[in-house]
């Protein structure tokens, strides 16, 4: 019948109307939709709409006890895959160009992360072999420039991971699990280092006791 | 008595369409020569976001790729990922996991959903329904996105599917979440119907209207819902059977006259045939197997190992708007010789002219809507 179809939809749209306003279940029911169905949009930023846990936005770097002692050891693989190429890294040197090192392993002396051309594709977690960069969930990062504002620098991505805990409980703990047996093999390794480099520091006290090979070859042992 | 004098030849008008317009679905430019309001003549311009995408693709390693294609067709990025995924399997000889090809046929037939919902929505919008179909549409869709985002942590974006299974496993109880949008979604669907399906206004604005003859469509290379519109049983989930689609009990949906009542109506039933394969692989995953195989995240871990042989490989997938193929081109280093995208937009923009020829411009706006574009596959 001409015209009952527009009549029909029309129906439909007061039902929807009517399931914006906070009716008693009974009545929704009666008319067949779900209480609340029809109030999906919240007043940010006021109310905040809750996000999954594994949303991502920008990353950011891991430390562990203290800012100084990071995960991160300059290994560039994440500058290299980045799509984007919005990573820029240099290591921590000395005068004479050797790296230097802290806790035992090399640091990145800048590690920038230029955010408006980040495209949050988590590339550069899934590739980091010493789980020292991850994903954050804070989207507010509006600022008033696209220059230096956008270009989040090493002290600025660093975050503890305690709040990665916080963030994200799950991945934290998966990645617990997978560094626990590495941290022990590095003590091991240190505590072996140490009782090697006192032995030989009795006879020549002068050799210096960074720069040990044995101890780089761990790491890369690590990365594989 | 009469100050006005109609000329004896009337003169054609030029009016040009965008490429800033709503109704052209994103940067798409349209020269339409008119007679009157009846249009003689159609000139797609395109090109406006062009991002090079193929190019770029070409410079850097098999698995960064994967953001950019989601950033094609940005409705539909889970599929995107999915036909580059087979592409680059079919080159390295890779085989996915069992649970992996379920949850990618999952996230397919999830991003078919957010598609059809979204096309339909906007092509009300296009015949001047304003905003209530549209709204109504996406209210459904910001469901399986949320799903999305707890997958992948991402809502549009995904960057999920990866040679040999998926990057990430599904969270604790996404399953019992999908399953319970599923099961609701039909719902939605007959409240959809019912607010357009039988409604006067849309069928007078959308029978026989943009209809495109099956012979010219496949003459075209036409594909997705647009050629199964005009009744050509062609259907790449079957005509492949790619990933495990042999699995599932699903019909083609198909169209008599090929018109823009047609392509909707196509794409409804097909929703409806996605919700039935969605339900048959909700219920048949595997808990055991990994979510990818073992060689494939060690691809993931580290793209710039990994080299695929010499060769050459051409994969597709029945993407929602049609063929998507990959070609890619592997000299043995670890990153594509050659790279290139058939976009199922693109292909089906190729018509448009043909279609609209004889209507109003106004018909040519639902029309164009009906071709379900998206402006960053058609110029990647
Ligand atoms: S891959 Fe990891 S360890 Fe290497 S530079 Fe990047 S963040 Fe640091
Ligand atoms: S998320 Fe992607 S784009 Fe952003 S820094 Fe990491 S690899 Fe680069």
């Amino acid at each position: 019948m001409t015209g009952f179809g527009v009549l029909r939809g029309m129906g439909i749209t007061l039902r929807q109307f009517i399931g914006t306003y906070r009716f008693g279940k009974w009545f929704l029911k009666l008319i067949g939709l779900d209480e609340g169905s029809g109030i999906t949009t919240v007043a940010y930023p006021e109310v905040k709409q809750k996000h999954a846990e594994n949303f991502r936005y920008f990353p950011f770097l891991v430390y562990d006890e203290s800012p100084e002692d990071m995960r991160c050891v300059a290994c560039k693989i994440c500058e290299q895959e980045c799509p984007p190429q919005c990573i820029h890294i240099t290591m921590e040197k000395d005068e004479k160009g050797a790296p230097t090192k802290k806790f035992g392993r090399t640091y990145p002396a800048q590690f920038d992360i230029d955010v408006s051309i980040c495209m949050s594709c988590r590339i550069c977690v899934d590739v980091c072999p010493f789980d020292a960069i991850e994903m954050d969930n804070d989207y507010e990062v509006a600022d008033y420039g696209r220059g230096p504002e956008m270009n989040f620098n090493r002290d600025k991505l660093l975050k503890s991971a305690e709040y990665f805990g916080k963030i994200k409980p799950t991945e934290h703990a998966e990645v617990e699990a997978r560094l626990e047996p590495k941290r022990a093999k590095a003590k091991a390794a240190a505590a072996a280092a140490a009782a090697k480099a006192a032995e030989a520091a009795k006879p020549a006290e002068d050799k210096p006791a960074d720069e040990d090979p044995s101890d780089a070859g761990s790491d890369k042992g690590d990365a594989s | 008595m009469s100050r006005i004098t109609i000329p004896e030849e009337s003169e054609l008008l030029e009016l040009n369409l965008g490429p800033q317009h709503p109704s052209t679905h994103g940067v798409f430019r349209m020269i339409a020569t008119l007679d009157g309001e009846t249009i003689v003549k159609l000139k797609p311009v395109l090109g406006y976001m062009h991002r090079n995408h193929e190019k770029i693709a070409e410079e850097m390693s098999y698995i960064a790729s994967f953001p950019y294609t989601d950033r094609l067709d940005y409705l539909c990025s889970m599929s995107n990922n999915l036909g580059l995924a087979i592409a680059i399997e079919q080159l390295a000889g890779l085989e996915a996991s069992e649970r992996g090809e379920y949850i990618r046929v999952i996230m397919a037939e999830l991003t078919r959903l957010v598609n059809h919902t979204a096309v339909t929505g906007f092509l009300l919008n296009d015949m001047g329904a304003f905003g209530t179909p549209l709204l109504y549409a996406f209210r459904e869709r910001e469901k399986i996105l949320d799903l999305f985002e707890a997958a992948s942590g991402s809502r549009m974006m995904c960057n999920y599917i990866r040679p040999g299974g998926v990057r990430a496993d599904l969270p604790e109880g996404w399953l019992d979440q999908a399953k319970a949008i599923v099961k609701a979604f039909p719902k939605f669907l007959d409240e959809f119907e019912g607010l357009l399906s039988e409604n006067e206004i849309i069928r007078q604005r959308t029978l026989n209207v943009g209809v495109l003859p099956q012979e010219l469509a496949i003459n075209a290379s036409i594909t997705g819902p647009m050629l199964r519109a005009t009744g050509v049983d062609y259907d790449i989930r079957k005509v492949d059977n790619y990933s495990i689609y042999d699995r599932f009990k699903y019909r083609v949906p198909m169209g008599q006259v090929g018109d823009v009542y047609d392509r909707y109506y196509v794409r409804i039933l097909e929703m409806r045939e996605s919700v039935s394969i969605l339900q048959q692989a909700l219920d048949d995953i595997n808990d055991a197997s990994p979510y990818i195989s073992p060689k494939g995240k060690a691809i993931a871990k580290a793209p710039r190992t990994f080299k695929p042989p010499k060769g050459e490989t051409y994969g597709r997938i029945e993407s929602p708007k049609g063929e998507l193929g990959y070609h890619l081109v592997s000299d043995g280093s670890n990153k594509p010789y050659k790279y290139h995208v058939r976009a199922p937009s693109f292909i089906n923009l190729t018509i448009l002219e043909d279609m609209c020829l004889g209507h109003k411009v106004a018909d040519a706006i639902v029309i164009l809507g009906s071709v379900d574009i998206v402006l960053g596959e058609v110029d990647r």
